[in-house]
């Protein structure tokens, strides 16, 4: 059983949350995720990993509520457990396993979504902590959703917000922030992408434009989450990939996102969610991260 | 209680009709009097042709000669001798091609009815409380091995090096112990809390430790268990991997799974019940593609939760791999087999739904290298079965996690870790077995490994002294 030691609430339906699980957290590295289950009866839920802490065997995880079963975790509190959290899961980022130096001589931009910006904050205080400092644009339709500001401030050299109704820092998607950057002038020839599909679907279109090499990091629907189920998979440059093994990131430009967005429909369109209603009540699952 | 020699006693089925709607065990079992009445017709053969034919070579005229007078304690003591998991080998393996295959009783009449009887020893004894016991003159070794994987390999090696002496850790990546055996084959063919978590609580009775929810080549490393686990040997049991696909147009539509998937939903998450918080599609009509006993077990699913099953092949009913009792239950259940028949194309709606599976009819024409006659496509032919659902059933590639994060572990072509004949990898002291040595195969023949690795695991560290 693993131990939840501490637990806040970052957001209407946004919740932070210290879980004891030391296997996970002695070999996280940015990049991967693990899988928790509330009880026996629970869905094995996939979520990347914001943060560890190896000495203490601590991992931090943070989700939205989008589901029903997001909401059973969101339920418990400090002092309860998960039946089961597994991981990591997937490849580290591949920046980790960039040699420091030619890190340093990058100019590398993160742009974080949503939920998006754990996976994002846990990648940057890797950086930070090697001595590499990088920029990173966070988006969020209204300020209320925009998540761990002083956590990432604390990792970024700039850090720029943008909003969709303008309510804090740049009025607009994170695509209007990066061209406003690009027009100032602002150069980067590294970036990394993670948040809402949609999100990150744009967002490739225009570093492609720009020219800016790009990673992206997907959150499919999962069972298992190791190589087994291929639930998971996704076109990636037309060539099926898994993304609990193959992944979860990918070259962005090559992943087919439209085609992404509708598979993360199967157990949610209007048919699906009448037929699970149907069976399940109000089991219908979320954890995928782009649930709405 | 009267005998024909040349027939098996009959067993009781759940009627097709009802069975077909509920996930409770299709094969009701022997009672005492059937089991003791069909041991009649073992003819104690001196020279048992029956334990060649099975990969862990119990002793079978010897159990079945304690049926015949009744000691099922006795009769659990043979089997248990040489079979770790003997409520499952009588359920799932496929005794036609093994042990029965070779029963002298089957020259002129049928085999004796060897699974069955297996299968009422070893149910019998679990309900009389007997579980398998370390040796008596057992003697502790003071080294300890881990095991990757709680599957049927993992779990056979486990238990017979701890009868050995050895402090046996068996690391699972799942949430629940038992590998295929809790994710791949369903409740009405094998019961996961009546017999599964029994075998495997045994397994656990003779000391073996099991480590759930950690990922071997990912938490820890094969190195790490060397280096800082201090363990002496390890065995890796990690299993299938990577479901195949046909890459034929559509394939990525909403509504095609591969049957791992449909699988694990169902029987490791337990979709089928009202009670799981795990989604699973409940179709209206379902194409399986591929005619083994995974596919068998998909179709069946999928008739359990409601759908119009059609099992797509390639080549004809002679051909299908899956067992000849697996095809006759799915019959019997209203299953419809489309054989000769191949699909080309997975067609979807504008929302990318499944609405059919573009099929071409096939013929046979020559023997190919595996001397199966090779299926063509017959020109022109091509017809839609319309469906909701396509669950593709044509095997795995083993699991690449384990070799990817360990260097010096040599595979082959195909994927498989490559091995010695003492199931001991290109890495010293590290063995492997089941199906991420061989690719998908049976049950029975990952047990047979695990306990060979365990054979050669024990020589290993014995010189090591």
């Amino acid at each position: 059983m693993f131990e939840i030691v501490a637990k806040k609430q970052l957001g209407t339906n946004v919740w932070y949350m210290e879980v004891v699980a030391p296997l996970v957290a002695g070999k996280a590295m940015p990049g991967q995720f693990l899988i928790v289950r509330v009880d026996d009866e629970g869905e094995r839920i996939p979520l990347t990993v914001c943060d560890y802490d190896r000495e203490k065997g601590l991992v931090t995880i943070v989700f939205a509520t989008v589901g029903a079963e997001t909401e059973r975790m969101s339920r418990l509190n400090v002092g309860d457990h998960f039946a089961d959290v597994v991981g990591p899961l997937g490849r580290p980022s591949d920046l980790t396993e960039t040699p420091i130096e030619e890190l340093k001589k990058k100019k590398i931009l993160f742009i974080a979504g949503g939920v998006g910006t754990a996976p994002v904050y846990n990648q940057l205080k890797w950086l930070h902590d090697n001595g590499v400092e990088v920029d990173c644009i966070q988006g969020a339709r209204t300020k209320d959703l925009l998540i761990l500001e002083d956590e990432m401030k604390a990792v970024t050299k700039n850090l720029y917000f943008a909003t969709d109704d303008g309510s804090y820092g740049i009025h607009g998607n994170v695509c209007v922030a990066l061209q406003q950057l690009w027009d100032d002038g602002i150069r980067y020839d590294h970036c990394v992408v993670i948040g809402p599909v949609i999100m990150m679907k744009f967002a490739c279109q225009l570093t492609k434009k720009l020219g800016i090499p790009t990673v992206i990091s997907m959150n499919t629907i999962m069972v298992d989450g190791t190589g087994m189920c291929s639930a998971c998979r996704l076109l990636v440059g037309g060539q099926v990939k898994f993304a609990c093994v193959d992944g979860p990131e990918f070259d962005g430009w090559e992943v087919d996102f439209d085609q992404a967005m509708q598979r993360s429909r199967l157990y949610k369109t209007e048919e699906g969610r009448l037929m699970l209603e149907l069976q399940e009540g109000d089991t219908h699952h979320g954890g995928c991260g782009v649930c709405s | 209680m009267e005998v024909d020699v040349l027939k098996k006693v009959p067993v009781s089925e759940q009627d097709p009709q009802v069975r077909a709607t509920n996930f409770d065990e299709v094969n009701l079992g022997y009672t005492k009097e059937e089991a003791m009445a069909e041991a009649t017709r073992c003819l104690n053969c001196k020279n048992a042709r029956c334990i060649t034919g099975c990969p862990v070579n119990i002793n079978i005229p010897a159990f079945i000669a304690k049926v015949k007078d009744g000691d099922v304690s006795g009769a659990y003591d043979v089997i248990s001798a040489s079979s770790s998991l003997p409520a499952v080998c009588g359920r799932v393996c496929p005794q036609e091609t093994q042990c029965e295959a070779q029963c002298i009783r089957g020259i002129k009449g049928e085999a004796v009815s060897i699974g069955r009887l297996e299968r009422f020893v070893a149910d019998t004894a679990k309900d009389m409380g007997i579980k398998p016991q370390l040796p008596a003159d057992m003697v502790k070794k003071g080294k300890k091995v881990a095991i990757i994987g709680a599957g049927p390999s993992g779990l056979t090696c486990a238990g017979d090096l701890a009868k050995l002496g050895y402090d046996v850790t068996i690391f699972e990546a799942l949430h629940k112990a038992g590998g295929v055996l809790v994710y791949g084959i369903p409740e009405f063919r094998l019961p996961k809390e009546k017999v599964v978590a029994k075998e495997v609580e045994n397994i656990k009775a003779l000391g073996v430790n099991i480590v759930t929810d950690a990922v071997i080549g990912r938490a820890l490393t094969i190195d790490d268990l060397f280096e800082k686990e201090g363990f002496s040997a390890v065995f890796i049991g990690s299993g299938a991997g990577l479901p195949r696909f046909m890459n034929i147009p559509g394939e990525q539509s909403l509504g095609v799974f591969s049957a791992n998937e449909y699988l694990t939903r169902s029987n490791l998450m337990g979709a089928f019940s009202e009670k799981s918080r795990t989604p699973i599609m409940r179709a209206k009509k379902a194409v399986i593609v591929g005619g083994g006993n995974v596919a068998m077990d998909a179709a069946r699913t999928a008739k359990r939760l409601g759908a119009e099953v059609h099992v797509v092949y390639r080549r004809s009913e002679a051909e299908l791999p899956a067992r000849a009792e697996e095809v006759h239950h799915a019959k019997e259940e209203g299953i419809i087999f489309d054989l000769l028949t191949n699909p080309v194309e997975i067609l979807a709606d504008e929302n990318g739904w499944v609405t059919g599976c573009k099929c071409i009819r096939m013929e046979l024409g020559e023997p190919d290298a595996s001397g199966r006659r090779s299926p063509v496509e017959v020109p022109g032919s091509e017809f839609t079965i319309d469906c909701d659902a396509v669950i593709m059933s044509l095997g795995t590639s083993p699991n690449p996690l384990i070799k990817t994060t360990t260097a010096g572990l040599e595979t082959n072509k195909r994927g498989g870790i490559i091995v010695n004949e003492s199931e001991m990898t290109t890495r010293d002291g590290v063995f492997a077995g089941g199906d991420a040595v061989t690719g998908a195969a049976t049950v029975i023949l990952a047990m047979g490994a695990g306990k060979s690795a365990a054979k050669g695991i024990d020589e290993y560290l014995s010189k090591q002294d």
